[in-house]
């Protein structure tokens, strides 16, 4: 059976469009093995090799994994729930509640969205206090550091954004509270929340652009962050691994 | 001439400089940027004003608040849909915002005790729109209010008057 299978494996990997896809032979050496990572579009920022101890659970928890698989749950979540939402009064609330309550695990969809966004604030925020504490903010990390700041600010606008969307009455204080904290700011604030809310009250110029940002620029900003983020994690080195991380002992 | 042109090709520091000791590269290098920068300010001016919209389907900010009648002395009168309150007072009418100074909730009138209460983050108005406790750093404004022909309150939510100035009717 395992052998038929190797076999057959082996066909596959001998024919034109596998060769044409994939390009390289077989990967038995470390150079090939390096060449298949760096060939790959999708895997060659990843590092060819890793210490050990930087994959054990204690190096990172892999706090920085799990919003990266948070991101993509909420990113592919947020599509389906665009299918079912206009970004409209009255439309908006009745779309939301028609998630809830008429479309077919509409709600299954709309909770794993707005858990999985809670989730993500909070692991991302785990994320940065944990390599805090470890130092992971020193040289040569120090870049990698503010992009992990930049990508915090992202999530929490991404956070922000999508609480205005279910129209509702707790969206609609939270951002009349957060846009008049904006206004605060001396000399532009009352211009900033004009232009945000494209207007003066929170109303549907303010829903559509919250909408806009919430499902183009700020995704587009994070996916381009998360590329930068995780190709220096490679660059400068892999994760910071302490000296007492070696023999084991805390 | 043809040192020029191999100085434009090979971009070298020593290439041949014209009279006034800038190289043709140079100069053109910093028409184009120049003309770059003048384009990028001016994008960012036409987006600026593209973003910022000239008509806005917003409520009216001027209101009529019923006839003058409708308010008994020594009453304070919450109109939901304007946010604002209709003060009577033997000196006369005002009108006041319910719109908290601070993050911009929705105040309360609480009768028994005499206040105007955030439900938000705990400020406390008086009657008047005095702050009295709380977070807010202002009181809450008097907006311009007057008697329209036939007699009904008439309320302009852009003006925002002193509170010494009171409607008398």
């Amino acid at each position: 059976m395992a052998t038929s299978f190797q076999s057959a494996l082996q066909n596959l990997r001998e024919t034109k469009v596998w060769k044409s896809i994939f390009r390289r032979g077989p990967a038995n050496t470390n150079r090939t093995r390096s060449l298949a990572i760096f060939g790959n579009l999708f895997l060659h920022w990843m590092p060819v090799k890793v210490r050990e101890k930087s994959l054990r659970m204690r190096a990172s928890y892999y706090l920085g994994s799990i919003s990266f698989i948070l991101f993509i749950v909420l990113f592919v979540t947020g599509i389906f729930l665009m299918f079912y939402y206009h970004p409209a009064a009255p439309n908006a609330y009745r779309d939301m509640k028609d998630l809830q309550f008429v479309v077919s695990n509409g709600v299954f969809l709309r909770n794993l969205h707005r858990l999985a966004a809670h989730l993500m604030v909070f692991a991302v925020f785990w994320h940065m206090f944990h390599v805090f504490y470890r130092g992971g903010y020193k040289p040569p990390h120090e870049f990698n550091w503010v992009v992990g700041v930049l990508l915090l600010l992202v999530t929490l606008f991404l956070s922000y954004t999508g609480y205005l969307l279910p129209w509702d009455q707790l969206a609609f204080w939270a951002v009349t509270v957060g846009t008049n904290i904006i206004s605060a700011m001396p000399f532009i604030g009352h211009k900033v929340r004009f232009l945000l809310l494209g207007g003066n009250i929170v109303g549907e110029n303010a829903l559509l652009r919250f909408y806009v940002l919430h499902i183009v620029i700020l995704p587009l900003f994070a996916f381009v962050l998360i590329g930068i983020h995780f190709w220096r994690v490679q660059k400068d080195g892999g994760l910071t691994v302490k000296p007492k991380d070696e023999d084991g002992k805390e | 001439m043809s040192d020029d042109k191999k100085a434009s090709v090979t971009g070298s520091p020593h290439a041949v400089p014209g009279s006034n000791g800038v190289t043709r590269r140079d100069f053109l290098n910093e028409i184009t940027m120049g003309a770059l920068g003048i384009a990028g300010l001016g994008s960012v001016a036409v987006t600026y004003q593209y973003f910022s919209p000239n008509v806005l389907f917003e409520p009216s900010t001027t209101f009529r608040a019923g006839n003058s009648d409708l308010y008994p002395v020594h009453s304070v009168t919450f109109l939901q849909d304007q946010q604002v309150y209709i003060v009577r007072m033997p000196e006369g009418f005002y009108a006041v915002s319910a719109v908290c100074t601070h993050l911009g909730c929705i105040t309360q009138w609480k009768p028994d005790a005499d206040v105007i209460a955030c439900p938000c983050h705990g400020s406390k108005f008086r009657p008047s729109g005095v702050k009295i406790a709380g977070p807010a750093p202002r009181p809450l404004p008097h907006f311009a209010i007057s008697l329209t022909a036939d007699g009904e309150l008439l309320v302009d939510k852009l003006q925002i008057i002193k509170p010494s100035e009171v409607l008398k009717v």
